[in-house]
């Protein structure tokens, strides 16, 4: 299995120092992962370098094609309660 | 290392102090060392120009005011960079501006990720550098949470500036700022991240002090989440040995993509900045000349000549640095002389009108008065009107002239044919010297002289190339004797940038 980065990526290099596997490398259009080399990091660590880093919300996938960062994960502000917390944010 | 600091009010004026310098209070050593960088020493920062390499993209936090994605050459904001560089590009880059800028003192790394996040990348450049060009001062810039991992590394390449972004010290207000930190090769999110991020920027700005660098704390102003907190900051970060405080505004427009633009967090008012960095004066020295430049600015600080040095233009440059650093300390000892005379010249004519009122029978004081300066930097007043892309903004009183800030407005000539839009660019000129009564420049047009007197504000153009604290006294004892201070109300005050 291996992770993938897809469209959205803002190359901000924050993952490809961190992969334990030399896995990420910078192509015509964002990051990619290399399938043949992505371990998920397993045995190396306790939770997969790349997507642990990642600042955007949904451009890295699992294996199995899911986000591992979905929406809300990383603003820490889930979608049910966008509405009020930016009404509370401009109402400062 | 304990510093002594001026006593309430801060300094950011050349009336206190028995002269011109408002360094003067600092020791010998100390005062070496900001003398000639632009962003630790207000006067530098007329005569001396800094450069960003943007060597560091990683970045190892995420703060709500920035947005990752950095690569824009359009917007002039901290953390946005046009090109990214490899070390060996970073140092040619730096040697062929040196050449080219000699008043260029100071090569920064900022970014645009952290550049302690990317440790190998900064200290190689760092380390190169310190070997071919041994006059440059070096300095970094980061969020702290690797600094004490790095400490002794940058002591090594005889760093000795350090800026560390510390807005908050109380992790219940950092988790509305940080919503996650990567740590120990984890995400951690929420309280427990902003309670981690603080404890390392208060070890490295202990680890930091204990070895003699110069700290300056950068913090951003985030109305409702830290305006009130920050004073806590400035003690804090004053007692533990930080040399200078810098609140800075909170930049968010929908359009940069931040967390905090996308969702219509505002950013402070002039007046809200002004009233907290007067708060925080009393406890520390306050730094009001910021910029808020770009990871990648190259020249005096308020101008970007980046676009003269971009890589394939470098490329074509062949440096000669051992003939550059010739030029180099030429050119500073120039400077250096100009600066010691007008330092002496502001001291004889300026102590005087404070001394002026003693013994003179008591008489309400004459209300202080918002002066705009236009100037190209050289600590004097030598820039047309029409071509100042932002304007100093001074207080005088009749205790002193203080440095307020500087107001960035929209260019409105550009010397071609875009008249067209002239007059409402003015007008923009015009709002945003808004509270000033006095505008003193170089040269002046017809036009504009006449709206800015339309707007209450006094065009002056017979101080050109004088020293600028100088001309702004001389102004304000004509407006006095003309009569017109007279206070309008009952208790001078301290007026708004």
């Amino acid at each position: 299995m291996a992770f993938k980065i897809i469209e959205g990526c803002v190359n901000c290099w924050a993952c490809e120092p961190l992969c334990p596997s030399q896995a990420i490398a910078l192509a015509a259009s964002h990051f990619l992962i290399d399938a043949r080399k992505c371990t998920e990091c397993e045995g190396e660590f306790a939770e997969p370098q790349c997507a642990s880093i990642c600042p955007v919300e949904g451009v890295i996938l699992d294996g199995l094609g899911v986000p591992v960062n979905p929406p809300g994960s990383l603003t820490g502000i889930p979608p049910e309660r966008l509405a009020a917390a930016m009404a509370e944010i401009q109402a400062r | 290392m304990e510093l002594k600091v001026q006593s309430p009010g801060g300094c950011a004026s050349s009336g206190c102090g028995s002269s011109g310098d408002r360094l003067a209070y600092l020791p010998e050593a100390i005062r070496a060392k900001v003398n000639n960088h632009p962003c630790f020493s207000e006067d530098a920062h007329h005569h001396y120009a800094r450069m960003h390499v943007a060597v560091a993209p990683a970045c190892n936090i995420q703060c709500h005011y920035c947005n990752r994605k950095y690569d824009c050459s359009n917007e002039s904001r901290p953390g946005v960079v046009s090109e990214l560089l490899t070390p060996d590009q970073a140092v040619k880059k730096v040697l062929a501006v040196a050449a080219n800028i000699p008043q260029m003192t100071v090569l920064g790394i900022a970014g645009p990720g952290d550049p302690l996040a990317n440790p190998e990348r900064t200290l190689e450049t760092f380390r190169q550098l310190s070997e071919k060009a041994p006059d440059i001062k070096l300095c970094v810039s980061t969020n702290g949470l690797a600094l004490p991992s790095v400490v002794e590394e940058l002591c090594k390449h005889n760093i000795e500036h350090v800026t560390i972004t510390i807005n908050c010290v109380d992790p219940d207000v950092g988790a509305k700022i940080y919503p996650w930190i990567f740590w120990n090769n984890r995400r951690i999110k929420g309280r427990r991240a902003a309670e981690i991020l603080i404890e390392q920027q208060q070890k490295g700005l202990e680890m930091l002090v204990a070895r003699g660098v110069l700290v300056k704390v950068n913090s951003v102003l985030i109305p409702g989440v830290n305006e009130e907190h920050l004073k806590e900051v400035s003690r804090v970060v004053k007692a533990k040995g930080a040399f200078l405080h810098n609140v800075m505004p909170l930049i968010a427009e929908a359009e940069h993509g931040t967390f905090y633009g996308l969702m219509g967090q505002r950013g402070p008012t002039s007046e809200e900045l002004q009233t907290l960095q007067d708060a925080c004066a009393g406890d520390m020295a306050m730094m009001r000349h910021c910029r808020q430049c770009r990871a990648d600015a190259v020249g005096m600080l308020g101008e970007d000549r980046g676009h003269e040095f971009t890589l394939d233009k470098i490329e074509q440059m062949d440096i000669d640095y051992a003939a550059a650093m010739t030029r180099r300390a030429e050119v500073h000892a120039t400077i250096e002389a100009n600066r010691a005379a007008q330092r002496q010249h502001s001291g004889e004519t300026f102590v005087s009108l404070a001394s002026l009122k003693r013994g003179l029978p008591r008489k309400p004081e004459p209300r202080p008065v918002l002066m705009a300066v236009a100037t190209t930097g050289g600590g004097v007043i030598n820039q047309h009107f029409g071509h100042a892309r932002e304007f100093l903004v001074y207080e005088a009183s009749s205790q002193d002239v203080r440095f307020i800030g500087a107001r960035k407005v929209d260019l409105y000539c550009s010397g071609g044919d875009s008249c067209g839009e002239a007059e409402t660019k003015l007008q923009k000129t015009i709002r945003a010297l808004a509270g000033c009564e006095v505008v003193l420049c170089a040269k002046i047009g017809y036009e504009p002289w006449g709206q800015l007197e339309a707007a209450g504000i006094a065009p002056n153009g017979e101080h050109a190339m004088e020293p600028i604290e100088e001309a702004i006294a001389a102004v304000y004892r004509e407006l006095e004797e003309s009569g017109r201070l007279e206070p309008s109300v009952a208790e001078p005050r301290r007026l708004s940038a």
